[in-house]
């Protein structure tokens, strides 16, 4: 049922020059999480990327770097369909998520964003307790009892290196912290709903080198039990952190008359130690060496 | 010291002299001559409402019935009536305006989007804003008191009518005010849009929202025109806000200031001071509530 489902969607949105069958195209993997394929992402009539197909792989950290407005960001929201808040936004292409497409109609995104979370560039805790702020995914999630809660609470907060600073007043506001405490208090309100996969969209742009590196630290403590997606516009921090790279370049279409003059493309796909060292494509050699962007 | 004092400085850090300097003291000048300006009235209406009503407050005043107007000097009847008829057709008319003018708010913030009807009722919203408050008295008037006769109840309706805009309009601009941030990260964590609006976005917002409907409560609390039409004003106290004819402290105001008479007048402005008070009394409320709300927003 299921199977037949996604051929209909598939057949229907017309995935140019895919040869393979849907089935094959979709083989599940064990430890692919994201499979995308022929993924164009549009604003209105103006089509932010194009044509993107990769693959994310459990447990490692995938990195996506390029020069801005090449559609990082787009691509990273569209995997946990967070582009569905701008009314303007639509997909083509599909993206598929342990085998289920993402972007199905009988899909959810609430069910969705519960199992892919996302931490965004600018802290953004709720104004409430600390304690509050964690328990908020928990509590949206069914879980009522204070215990549970309590237990919740710390495991999240000591996975993500803030709980020796914070235990002590829980109480207190959660914006009463600095921007890297802060930080640290989304990734754990993150954690706290236990997510399969945690999508982060320059999680450091707004932090120290001291802050940077904490979050760094706790990205590879939590790597075995998580699947991470990370943003970034630094590239040391690509290397240091991640296993696999994805290098996003815009694209300019010189043709005249036309309204979409530029668009994100995906120009090179590996891992992180290719890519930086061996990249094949001379616009990934011209931006990893620092030439351009 | 005479060492340093004599010592050149090496770079002039004083504001410059000039067209600059003097702008800006023309500013300073100009903002406290409207300080000013704007305390003379508000101090000179206060002082008058309090030295000429503060000797008819006594709890004989505050309680007994109305008497008719007349010549009887102040120390006779009261308007216990009136506080009462104020408070009750009041306060039902916030309990009707206040939660259909916020979820009017919300609709329009958060569901209506560019939806055609959500930007119809802020429209409307905006223009009711300005309606004169006699307009609303007279609109009860037609379609309710005609069929129905004079009751608190058509009062309240009135005030509602009066306070809804106001309502809808300060839940708007406060829901407007909440970052899209915090509506994403409550979205990241797989909250349904209801939830990111009860949960995030109203209790981001509720210290505004709160002090805009009191503030809207206190205005209606000493409206006239509304009630001269709808509760008629009547000496004895009406404890039924449904039916017969009722009274309200600013009505009654308007019937006693409006006599010859010494004490008449003088009932009039102690009812002014006591709807002064429980409008301030109201204020304090307010701020009291949104403190108590905005305790995690720094």
């Amino acid at each position: 049922m299921e199977q037949q489902d996604q051929q209909q969607v598939t057949a229907k949105l017309q995935v140019p020059q895919t040869t393979a069958t849907p089935a094959e195209t979709f083989a599940s993997e064990g430890d692919k999480v994201f499979d995308a394929k022929n993924l164009s992402i549009y604003y209105g009539s103006f089509r932010a990327v194009t044509d993107v197909s990769l693959s994310i792989y459990q447990n490692e950290i995938t990195a996506f770097i390029g020069p801005s407005g090449c559609g990082k960001t787009t691509v990273l929201r569209t995997l946990n369909r967070m582009n569905d808040l701008i009314p303007t936004a639509r997909v083509e292409g599909d993206v598929h998520y342990r085998g289920a497409s993402l972007y199905h109609k009988s899909v959810s995104p609430t069910a969705v964003r519960r199992r892919i979370g996302m931490v965004f560039q600018k802290p953004n805790p709720f104004p409430k307790s600390i304690y509050e702020n964690v328990a908020y995914g928990p509590r949206i999630n069914g879980i009522r009892k204070k215990s549970r809660l309590d237990e919740i609470v710390e495991r999240s907060l000591r996975q993500a290196v803030l709980w020796d600073e914070v235990k002590d007043r829980l109480n207190k506001s959660g914006l009463g912290l600095s921007g890297g405490q802060a930080q640290r208090l989304c990734i754990a309100r993150t954690l706290a709903v236990e997510p399969d996969v945690v999508l982060m969209d320059e999680p450091c742009s707004a932090l120290d080198p001291i802050a940077t590196g904490r979050i760094e630290d706790l990205m590879q403590e939590i790597k075995s039990q998580y699947t991470i997606v990370i943003v970034t516009h630094n590239m040391q921090q690509a290397t240091r952190v991640s296993d696999r790279t994805a290098f996003f370049s815009v694209l300019r279409n010189e043709q005249p008359g036309r309204s979409d003059t530029r668009t994100g493309v995906l120009v090179e796909y590996g891992s992180t130690q290719q890519i930086f060292e061996d990249p094949h494509d001379s616009r990934t050699q011209a931006y990893v060496t620092g030439r351009i962007g | 010291m005479m060492a340093i004092a004599s010592e050149q400085p090496t770079v002039d850090l004083r504001e410059p002299s000039g067209w600059r300097r003097t702008k800006n003291q023309i500013a300073t000048v100009g903002m406290w001559i409207a300080f000013v300006v704007m305390l003379v009235p508000l101090g000179f209406v206060l002082f008058t409402v309090i030295a000429k009503g503060a000797s008819a407050i006594t709890w004989q005043f505050l309680t007994n019935s109305n008497i008719p107007v007349n010549v009887l000097p102040v120390n006779y009847g009261g308007i216990g009536p009136a506080v009462y008829g104020t408070l009750v057709i009041t306060g039902f008319a916030a309990l009707l305006a206040i939660p259909l003018g916020v979820l009017g708010g919300v609709y329009i913030n958060e569901y209506g989007g560019n939806h055609v009807l959500a930007r119809v009722i802020n429209f409307f919203a905006d223009v009711m804003t300005g309606v004169p408050s006699i307009i609303m008295g007279l609109f009860i008037f037609t379609i309710w008191v005609l069929h129905f006769g004079y009751s608190g109840l058509a009062g309240s309706f009135a005030l509602a009518c009066l306070m809804l805009p106001i309502v809808i309009r300060s839940t708007y601009e406060m829901l407007r005010l909440v970052p899209d941030s915090l509506r994403e990260a409550s979205y990241a964590l797989g909250a349904t849009k209801a939830r990111v609006t009860v949960t995030v976005v109203l209790p981001a917002a509720i210290g505004g929202i709160v002090s805009g409907a009191l503030l809207a409560v206190a205005r209606a609390a000493g409206e006239t025109a509304p009630l001269i039409f709808t509760i008629l004003t009547v000496q004895s106290l009406n404890k039924n806000l449904f039916s017969g004819a009722n009274t309200a402290l600013s009505t009654l105001i308007f019937q006693n200031a409006t006599q010859p008479y010494t004490g008449a007048q003088a009932r009039a402005w102690g009812s002014a001071l006591t709807l002064i008070a429980i409008a301030f009394i109201l204020m304090i409320a307010a701020r009291l509530v949104t403190a108590r709300f905005a305790r995690y927003s720094q």
